[in-house]
Formats: structure tokens, C-alpha cells, sequence
């Protein structure tokens, strides 16, 4: 049994198929096709939902993505779970879990249901009114327990086992929507061999034609003609068509995201399905077929469960073959009620009467609801409603008073009139027009290349539609370059030409302060919370929906935005169009995260860069760390050894023996041609014309601000030939930085720059033993003192493989970098590590590195420097050449700023505690007794224990430091205060003898 | 996502292989290091900001690697044209009681403030 409100022979869904779910606990056969709303309505289950913010409760009210109260929760299992699921767009598959929303502790009893009661407290505004004093209560206690009882479902706590996938497309014609308009258009584009992509919200292409079952195309039902036309379109090779695809947002020159539902329709998957998918496509030309949408009636108590929208009631019945009751009334503005009237009264269903707030309906509507039976009521209004979880009775009077009458009911259809969909045209930027003849707002001026065509451009007649559709098809794709071939127009008729629609509140929803009418049903905002929004001083639109939240809500005001206008507008007193409409914004509905991160999350969220040694390493237990997008090894940690027991070893053994290190993240530069020496000269602040082939040099780069930017070592390979090495997370940024000089300001230099980053692998050997375990490996050069001295470059062969030998040092100590090409790194680094063995000399990480560049006082560029220290104030002036006519910063080097005293300067700190090590980033003060605020002189850069010195060091940017060396200074800390006396950088080898081996 | 054409690859690509690079035609003085403290503020930190036409550099970074002008609506985001780097500026000011001498291709721009409701 599939429900006892199925009407046997109405709608396409067959009962062959069935699919079992759960809501609320409650278990549940569905047909095939079914959404949870038309099984549930299946059931004579009205209530889905509670409000907001009245926790009143809620029924369906659409059959579609405009729903705004049957938000539900959809789940698989506890991690597969997801809140705020409309309950119209949801298909039903075998094994789902379904509940309901915002209610405690059940939907039937809602305990929240007493802010309904206090309602007068939760006036339009409420959030800026009543919580303002205390002010510290907002975020302890008032903005917690709003949160708590509001709400809109709740996210699953696990992390989302399915993956998304992302899609590029180029088309040059992308059709919005698949109704009888789209369909056209893309028939007859594609006609012309063009390609075509086609994106449809539903999980059948139809549109309108799934409710409206009075449409003829080419001498069928328009339904089947759909269908049909969907099959022909899809066999064709330059035809995508997507169901189950909504066009969510458009961006800047025809740039359409659309999200894709894949599996969340089907009971059991395929493993490697992706759930979603974005497609992000390029269109030549669009068409927005996006058809409209009906509003409600605004009345008293027009939010019972059983009250919906007259087309959603068109839909249960002539798609899901489902009523939406036994005995419906119906309340209408306009003609379309009257055709769900007659729907459900040849299905078998009781019409309890309709009522019409016009004085009359279109051309035979009064006569043929006549002939069918069914009573009808012009120019009356329905002025309340009765019952609690489902509604039980209308009562109906004359528009303007009269007698009362009250008619049993267990469904309310109501209709106002049809809203164009002209949100994907608005995110085109284009402007919309309000045409007062019909009281709509339509696409006007249009921005980008594409084309309204059908319901959202204000063509009602099918006929019309079809032949606008069709000939925008042939231009769109003529426009995008196919002209050959031309499709026929399909033939279609209406049943009946709809007349009608109103904007605004009916009689008798107003403006009685009492009377909940409501215009926004997800964010409860009643006809008379704008009439106060008007009172109380808001007269733009945008005000209007910022102090009552009217379409603001997850449904964007689909059903309510013209209300609210229509409602301001009459309390402004003034005209529709001179009070304007919101801007509308992607998404058109909600997306998920899932849909929009796609790929990108876990290890992928971002590249991971790896050395060539990498797997060596982890072999040989290093810990990593991430630098940049660099996965560098951090300490090695033998088996006992914690981090600090690691690096003291590491450290003391690099001093006393060797160790040797991976560089290879090291940025590499290769700057070649006959003017390499005259740029180097421009970017760097040092000269480079008296750097002799085979030496190296420490270069110090500047902005054009005069503040340190990167440095490095640079070894002149040739005489047009340099290898430029720089900050590991540097790399890129100077790269950019040198190609923009030589392509922008010094084009006449004869000079090419290659990143070679990643084509040398780099490791360091350093310590008094570094030239004993190298020189086995080394052809084809002499590594005596004289012939390869310290910052020197040599060509050689390592271990057999062409290389780069640097002699420099990183770490003070006699040292060595062999530069490899990176796909030998591996074997030479085993080589090494071979090597190094007999003489108990050990790898050592980046902990290890930093600590040893420290206690010699060497800088990094990024940790001691912030892009706001000069060379003297890092302690480097004197790579700055004093004699060259420019470079870049020579300017800012000069600003008045940059040479003053008293500028922050890199020095020294010890702590008077030898074991005390401060805080990187720690203030430092003069006077640690004077009052808060405290005149901070400065922060602590780098520090670390040093095992070589025995001791704690730290380096400093302090104002003026370098006149303070030998005082004693302050480092509060949270707990106590630190004081440490002012030195020079260098802890170690103070006379740098160890360097020259 | 905008489209971008690149004046050396010949083809407009996707947004998302340029990089920005601030405004163009901004010579550094050949004579930087004379200067005055004004001259040097004006060519280094002071830019216009404008509501309409601007000049700018970018670079197709994962792409050719080239720099290159361009002309940019700060409203509608528009690219009205790109140029080769070196090549002078294009007068795109209209002639008195003239439309603004936009290439063929370009389309009126419409702003965000005439597409929304009136604010008051
Ligand atoms: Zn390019």
C-alpha cells in the first residue's frame, strides 16, 4: 500500500516499482519517481516541518525547488546525512532515512511552539530590539539559545565519505531549464549542428507540462512530446543534456556553475560514483528558460498544514497520481487554481468551493466550474483558517465584509499569480523591467550574450512560447556561428489562457496587527512585519528586507519577494517599480560544500611538493614539516629520542664531525645571457661585476621600497652564467618579481630566467669532516682550501653524475653543496649517507638547520626580517654597494623613514636564565613595571636551545638595538618576566675560523 | 570567472592562469636614485582609484609568462582590450558629446547600482 490518498489511474508513476524509506520512524512504501513530499502527501501527511522562528507547524507548500517549509533531514547512515533537504526535490530510494526539522521533541508537540503564543515579543526587528542590553548577554546567553531553538537542521558531525566531481564544458548554446521553452530552443539550436548543453532542475525534462496536462505539442500531450523530444535531442552527438541539473549561479561572460545530483536519487550507488558534480561552463550564448513560479495567497493563517500552492496540487495529482485531499477549497487571484480545481474534481476529489478575490475569472472559468459542480465565490476573500497540524476550514466573506461563511476543508489550493524566474537573468547583470500591464518584472536590458525565452520573459501562450523559444534556438547558434539548417516550430495549445494575479496582501490580512499573514513562510514574516519594518523608518527595499528577514531565508523569497514589494510599496505609498526590487545572488538554490570543493580536500586540498629524497628520509625516520607546500625533513629521531634529544645530537654532532642535509627546496634561478651580470645588478643590492666565474656571492634583494625581499647565495657559473639560489618559500615570488623587471623595465637586457627549483636535488655536507667524506665521491676537482676556498662553485662529477659543487656554509662550518640533477638525488644522497657512516657523521633536518644558522647569527629572510627591515637593520649593510648607480630600492633605501635612529635592528638575545628559551614573537620592554599599555621596543624573531653553546639564544628586531648591546632588557610573559641582556648574532665561533676549514 | 585574451598567446584563456600586477604605464624614472621623497611617493605608492577605465598590468603566469596592458572596467569587471607591454596607451576618452571610443567588440556597461533597487 502506497497511501491511501493515491487516486488510482492519475499520474506517470507505476506502481511495478516501489521503494521502502523511514520519517520520523515512521516506515513508508513509495513508488518509484516518488519525491519524499508526494509520498508522504501519499499518506495524508500534510505536516513536515516547524518554523523558523514560531516553530508553528509547517506543510508542503510546492512541488518544487521553491519549497520553503518541508526542509528535512536525508540520510544513508550517520555520515552520510544532510539537513535542509527539500522535501519536493528529494526522490524517495530504497533504504532512506528521513527527518523532520526544527521541533522538539516531536513534530506533532513542539515545545518551541510557545514562541508562537509569545509571538507579540518577536516582532519584525526583534533581534536588534530585545537583546541589545546587556550587551554581554548577546553572546552568552541570548544568541546560544536563539541558535538553539531556531535553527535549520543539523550538520552530521562525521567527516562526508563521497566524493564530488567538477566538470569544465565549452557549449555555444547553453539552455536554463527544460521545459516546453527550453526544449524549442535547444531543438532548434542543435538543429544546426551547434552544441548544445541543456540543464534541467528535475529529474524529467517537462517543466510546467508535468502539472499542466491540458498542453498540446504537435498533436500529443505536451508531457510525452517532452520526453520524446528529450530522447531525440539526447541521441544527438552535439547534444549534452543534463537532468537533475540546476543552474546555480552565472557569472561574468556566459560563465554558468550548475550542480549536477548524481546519486542522491539511487538506493545503492556505485562505489566510485561521485555524489555531485560541478560544471563550470563556457557558453557562447545562453538561454534562460527558467519558466516562473506561482506565489500564495497572503491571508490569515495561510501557513496550516494542508494549505499549498494550486500548481503543487496539479503536480501530486497529475504527476505522482496523488490528491492532495478528500475535500479541497480553493482561494484564488487567478485563472491557473481554476484548472487544478477541475484536475482534482475529475480525479474523484470534492471541491469544497472556490474563492475568488476578483470581481470575475477569465472567459468560461464561472461557467464550466458550474457545469462541473463546484460552488464559486467572486470578490470574496478567506479571512481565517482553522486546525492545528492540518487545516479543517476556511471562512469565506465578501471582499470588504459581510457575512461570515465557514467551510470545511482538509486542503486550501491558493494561487496569486505566476512570479518569472529572472534570477539567473539578474546574475547576468542584466536589468529587469516591470511591465505594470501584467504586474511582473521581466527581463529589460540585457548585459551579456543570452536570451529569456518562455514564462520568465512574460510569453504565457504556448504557442508563442514555442515559436519565441525556436527562433532564439536558430539565432543563439547562428550568432555562435552555425547557420545551416532550420527546425520546423512545434504546434502547441493551452487548454486554458490564464488571466489574473496580485501582489500583496488580501482582504482581511490587515492591517490588524493581530493578523499572521504570512508573505515568507521559512523566515515567518507576516504582511504586518513590513507594514512595521514602513513605520518604523525603513523606505528602501533593501532595509525592508534586512529588518524583517523577508527572502532571506535558504528559498531566497522565491514565493514571497513581490508580496513583500507589493505589501512596502502600498505602506510607502508609492509605485512598485519606484520601490524596486532586491538584488538576486547566487546560488539559486542551496548548494552543497561538497559540490563546490569538489576534489580539493584531504591530501589533494592542495599540491604536496616533495624532494627526490623523500622516500629515503621517511625510511630513515624523519619527521616532516610542512614548508609552503614542501614537505621537508624536520630532526631524525633515533629509537629513545624525542624531538630535542634529536636536534641536541643532530647539532652536536654537525660541530664535532659532519652532517649532512637536504637543500634540495632551496629556489634555483638560472640566469643566462650576456647581460645576466648588468641585471643581477639592477635586482640585487650587491655588485656582481667583479665576481670572478667559480665564486660565489651573498645577495641581498630589495623591493623598490628599500625593505628586504629575498637572499640567497649566488654562484657565477660563467661569465654569463649565474645560479641563483633563494628562500625556499621565496621562490616563486622572486621569480615573478626578476621577470617583471627584465620584461617591464629593462627589456633591453639580453637575458633569459629559468626556474631550475626542481631540476637539481641539494645536499648539504657540513662539519670539520665534510671535505673527508665528499672527496671520495668527487671527480674532476681539487677540494684543497686554495683551489675551491670558501663561496666557491665548481662543475665536478658526484658519485659519477654531473654537478654543481658549492663550497658554502649555512652553518659556519667547513661545508659543501652538491647540486645533482634531481633524479639522481636519491642515490647520491645514499652515497653520501655511506660515506658519512665511518666517520659517525649523521643526517640532520630543518630544527637542526635553524638552530646551527642561529648560533652563527645567519638570518632568514621571513622569520628575522618582515618585510619591514632594511639591510642595516638586518645586520647586512654591507652587501649593499655603495658605489653602484641603481638598483632596485636604491630610492627607498634613502626614504627619511629608513634612515632615521632609532629604526627596529636585528640583535642578540641571552637570557639571564642560560636554560630559559623565550617565545618566538615574544614582546620586549625597557621597564617591566611600567603601566599597561607597555612600550613594546620590539619581538623576539628566532630562539632556540643551542647544545654547542650550553645555553638559550635568541635573535631580536629591538628599536635602536644595536646601541643597547650589553643592556638588559625585559620579555613579559603571561606568567612572569624574562630578562635577557642585549648581544650581538653571533653565539658561536665568534672569529668565524671554523668556516675555512 | 573572466575570460582574459593574452596579446601574445593570441587566445583568451581562463581567468585563473593570470596574475594581477597593478597598474601600467608607471615608468620607474631613469634617474630613480635623484628623485625627491614626493617624486618617489607619487611613482611608488600612489594610485588612482577609479570608477570606469583603468590601466593595468598581467601577467599570463601559467601560461606564455608574458606581461601585458590591459584595459579594465572597475565596474563591470569587463576587459575592454589588452595590449602588449611597451605599447602606448590608448585614448579611450570620449570626444566631447561623443560615446567613449570603445573597440567593436565591447558592449555598454551596465553598473550593479542600476541593477539593483533605488537605495536611499
Ligand atoms: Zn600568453
Amino acid at each position: 500500500m502506497t497511501g491511501a490518498n493515491r487516486i488510482a489511474g492519475a499520474g506517470r508513476l507505476t506502481p511495478a516499482k516501489t521503494a521502502r524509506f523511514r520519517f520520523d520512524g515512521r516506515g513508508f512504501t513509495a513508488l518509484a519517481g516518488d519525491t519524499v513530499a508526494s509520498a508522504l502527501l501519499a499518506n495524508g501527511i500534510h505536516l513536515m516541518g516547524r518554523s523558523f522562528k514560531y516553530h508553528r507547524p509547517r506543510g508542503v507548500v510546492s512541488a518544487g525547488p521553491e519549497e520553503p517549509n518541508a526542509l528535512i533531514n536525508v540520510s544513508r547512515d550517520t555520515a552520510r546525512s544532510q539537513p535542509n533537504v527539500r522535501a519536493t526535490v528529494q526522490e524517495v530510494f530504497d533504504g532512506m532515512t528521513v527527518g523532520s526539522q526544527n521541533r522538539y521533541p516531536s513534530l506533532a508537540f513542539d515545545l518551541g511552539g510557545i514562541n508562537d503564543t509569545l509571538s507579540p515579543f518577536f516582532a519584525a526587528g526583534f533581534y536588534y530590539k530585545t537583546f541589545m542590553w546587556p550587551k554581554q548577554a548577546w553572546a552568552s546567553i541570548y544568541e546560544p539559545r536563539i541558535r538553539e531553538a531556531a535553527g535549520l537542521g543539523v550538520s552530521p558531525k562525521e567527516e562526508d565519505p563521497d566524493h564530488y566531481a567538477c566538470r569544465y564544458a565549452h557549449c555555444d548554446v547553453l539552455v536554463i531549464g527544460g521545459g516546453a521553452a527550453g526544449l524549442a530552443a535547444a531543438k532548434a539550436a542543435a538543429a544546426t549542428g551547434a552544441t548544445v548543453i541543456l540543464a534541467d532542475e528535475q529529474p524529467e525534462v517537462g517543466g510546467a507540462l508535468h502539472f499542466d496536462t491540458g498542453a498540446e505539442i504537435d498533436g500529443q500531450n505536451g508531457y510525452a512530446w517532452a520526453q520524446a523530444t528529450a530522447a531525440s535531442l539526447k541521441a544527438m552527438d552535439n547534444v549534452t543534456l543534463l537532468t537533475r541539473t540546476t543552474a546555480f549561479g552565472y557569472y561574468a561572460q556566459n560563465f554558468v556553475a550548475m550542480a549536477e545530483r548524481v546519486t542522491d536519487h539511487i538506493d545503492r550507488p556505485q562505489a566510485n560514483a561521485p555524489r555531485e558534480r560541478l560544471w563550470q561552463v563556457r557558453a557562447k550564448r545562453v538561454v534562460i528558460a527558467t519558466g516562473s513560479i506561482e506565489r500564495h495567497m497572503v491571508f490569515a493563517d495561510n501557513d496550516r498544514p494542508g494549505i499549498l500552492l494550486a500548481s503543487a496540487a496539479r503536480t501530486y495529482l497529475n504527476h505522482f497520481g496523488v490528491t492532495v485531499g478528500r475535500k479541497v477549497g480553493v482561494y484564488t487571484a487567478h485563472d491557473s487554481a481554476y484548472e487544478a480545481a477541475f484536475d482534482l474534481k475529475r480525479a474523484g476529489v470534492e471541491i469544497a468551493a472556490i474563492v475568488d478575490s476578483r470581481l470575475r475569472p477569465g472567459d468560461g472559468l464561472f461557467e464550466k466550474a458550474r457545469s462541473l459542480g463546484i460552488e464559486v465565490f467572486t470578490d470574496h476573500a478567506v479571512i481565517a483558517t482553522s486546525g492545528r497540524l492540518r487545516v479543517a476550514s476556511m471562512t469565506v466573506v465578501p471582499n470588504g465584509g459581510g457575512s461570515k461563511r465557514k467551510i470545511a476543508v482538509d486542503a486550501l489550493i491558493t494561487s496569486s499569480g505566476w512570479t518569472p524566474s529572472v534570477h539567473m537573468f539578474s546574475q547576468s547583470r542584466g536589468k529587469v523591467a516591470y511591465d505594470a500591464a501584467t504586474g511582473r518584472f521581466l527581463p529589460g536590458h540585457y548585459v551579456q550574450d543570452c536570451v529569456s525565452v518562455g514564462t520568465c520573459n512574460g510569453t504565457d501562450d504556448l504557442q508563442a512560447i514555442l515559436e519565441e523559444a525556436t527562433a532564439a534556438g536558430a539565432k543563439l547558434a547562428a550568432e555562435a556561428g552555425h547557420a545551416e539548417g532550420a527546425a520546423p516550430v512545434p504546434a502547441g495549445r493551452n487548454a486554458i489562457a490564464w488571466t489574473g494575479g496580485m501582489a500583496g496582501a488580501a482582504y482581511g490580512a490587515g492591517p490588524d496587527d493581530s493578523v499572521k499573514a504570512f508573505v515568507d513562510f521559512q523566515n515567518d514574516v507576516c504582511a504586518k512585519d513590513i507594514r512595521l519594518a514602513v513605520r518604523e523608518g525603513m523606505h528602501s527595499i533593501e532595509h525592508i528586507k534586512r529588518f524583517t528577514t523577508n527572502g532571506m531565508a535558504t528559498d531566497q523569497g522565491k514565493l514571497s519577494n513581490l508580496h513583500g514589494l507589493a505589501i512596502a510599496a502600498e505602506a510607502l505609498g508609492r509605485g512598485i517599480p519606484e520601490v524596486g526590487l532586491t538584488t538576486f545572488r547566487a546560488p539559486y538554490t542551496p548548494v552543497t560544500f561538497g559540490t563546490l570543493i569538489g576534489h580539493a580536500r584531504g591530501d589533494i586540498f592542495d599540491p604536496t611538493r616533495k624532494t627526490p629524497m623523500h622516500a629515503v628520509e621517511e625510511a630513515n625516520g624523519a619527521a616532516f614539516e610542512d614548508v609552503g607546500q614542501w614537505k621537508r625533513a624536520w630532526y631524525y629521531a633515533r629509537p629513545g629520542e624525542d624531538m630535542h634529544a634529536a636536534v641536541n645530537r643532530e647539532c652536536r654532532t654537525v660541530r664535532t664531525t659532519a652532517g649532512y642535509f637536504n637543500a634540495s627546496t632551496l629556489g634555483k634561478i638560472e640566469v643566462v645571457g650576456p647581460d645576466a651580470a648588468a641585471f643581477l645588478n639592477l635586482i640585487y643590492t650587491n655588485s656582481w661585476d667583479t665576481l670572478k666565474p667559480g665564486r660565489c656571492r651573498y645577495g641581498i634583494m630589495l623591493r623598490e621600497d628599500g625593505f628586504v625581499y629575498d637572499d640567497g647565495v649566488v654562484g657565477r657559473i660563467a661569465e654569463d652564467r649565474f645560479h641563483v639560489t633563494t628562500t625556499t618559500g621565496g621562490a616563486p615570488r622572486v621569480m615573478h618579481h626578476m621577470e617583471d623587471y627584465l620584461q617591464t623595465e629593462f627589456p633591453h637586457l639580453n637575458v633569459w630566467l629559468t626556474s631550475t627549483t626542481e631540476q637539481w636535488a641539494v645536499i648539504a655536507v657540513q662539519g670539520p669532516k665534510a671535505r673527508e667524506i665528499i672527496a671520495p665521491l668527487v671527480e674532476g676537482a681539487d677540494l684543497s682550501n686554495e683551489a675551491l676556498p670558501h663561496m666557491s662553485v665548481v662543475e665536478a662529477k658526484v658519485c659519477g653524475v654531473p654537478a654543481r659543487l658549492f663550497r658554502v656554509s649555512f652553518t659556519g662550518e667547513l661545508g659543501y653543496e652538491i647540486n645533482v640533477p634531481a633524479d639522481y638525488g636519491a642515490a647520491v644522497w645514499e652515497a653520501v649517507a655511506k660515506a658519512a657512516e665511518p666517520f659517525g657523521a649523521c643526517p640532520y633536518g630543518t630544527e637542526t638547520m635553524h638552530v646551527l644558522r642561529a648560533e652563527k647569527g645567519y638570518i632568514i629572510v621571513g622569520q628575522d626580517t618582515d618585510g619591514t627591515l632594511t639591510p642595516d637593520d638586518a645586520g647586512v649593510a654591507w652587501a649593499v654597494g655603495k658605489k653602484k648607480p641603481d638598483f632596485v630600492g636604491i630610492r627607498g633605501l634613502k626614504r627619511p623613514d629608513l634612515v632615521r635612529e632609532g629604526r627596529k635592528q636585528l640583535v642578540g638575545l641571552l637570557t639571564k636564565d642560560p636554560k630559559e628559551v623565550l617565545e618566538e614573537g615574544a614582546q620586549i620592554v625597557a621597564d617591566p613595571n611600567q603601566p599597561k599599555p607597555m612600550i613594546m621596543l620590539g619581538h623576539v624573531t628566532s630562539s632556540y636551545w643551542s647544545e654547542n653553546c650550553g645555553r638559550s639564544i635568541a635573535m631580536a628586531v629591538v628599536a635602536g638595538g644595536r646601541a643597547k648591546v650589553g643592556q638588559t632588557l625585559y620579555v613579559p610573559m603571561p606568567d612572569r618576566t624574562i630578562a635577557v641582556e642585549v648581544t650581538d648574532t653571533v653565539f658561536f665561533d665568534k672569529e668565524g675560523g671554523r668556516i675555512h676549514g | 570567472m573572466l575570460l582574459i585574451h593574452c596579446p601574445y598567446c593570441g587566445e583568451a584563456r581562463a581567468e585563473l592562469e593570470f596574475r594581477a600586477a597593478g597598474d601600467a604605464h608607471i615608468d620607474r624614472p631613469a634617474n630613480i636614485a635623484a628623485i625627491s621623497d614626493e617624486e618617489f611617493a607619487e611613482y611608488f605608492f600612489l594610485r588612482d582609484n577609479p570608477k570606469g577605465l583603468i590601466y593595468e598590468r598581467w601577467r599570463h603566469i601559467h601560461g606564455c609568462g608574458r606581461f601585458f596592458n590591459a584595459v579594465r572596467d572597475t565596474v563591470s569587471d569587463k576587459f575592454v582590450m589588452t595590449y602588449k607591454a611597451g605599447q602606448p596607451k590608448p585614448d579611450l576618452s570620449p570626444a566631447p558629446g561623443a560615446a567613449p571610443a570603445l573597440p567593436a567588440d565591447s558592449r555598454p556597461v551596465e553598473t550593479y547600482e542600476a541593477t539593483e533597487g533605488r537605495a536611499e
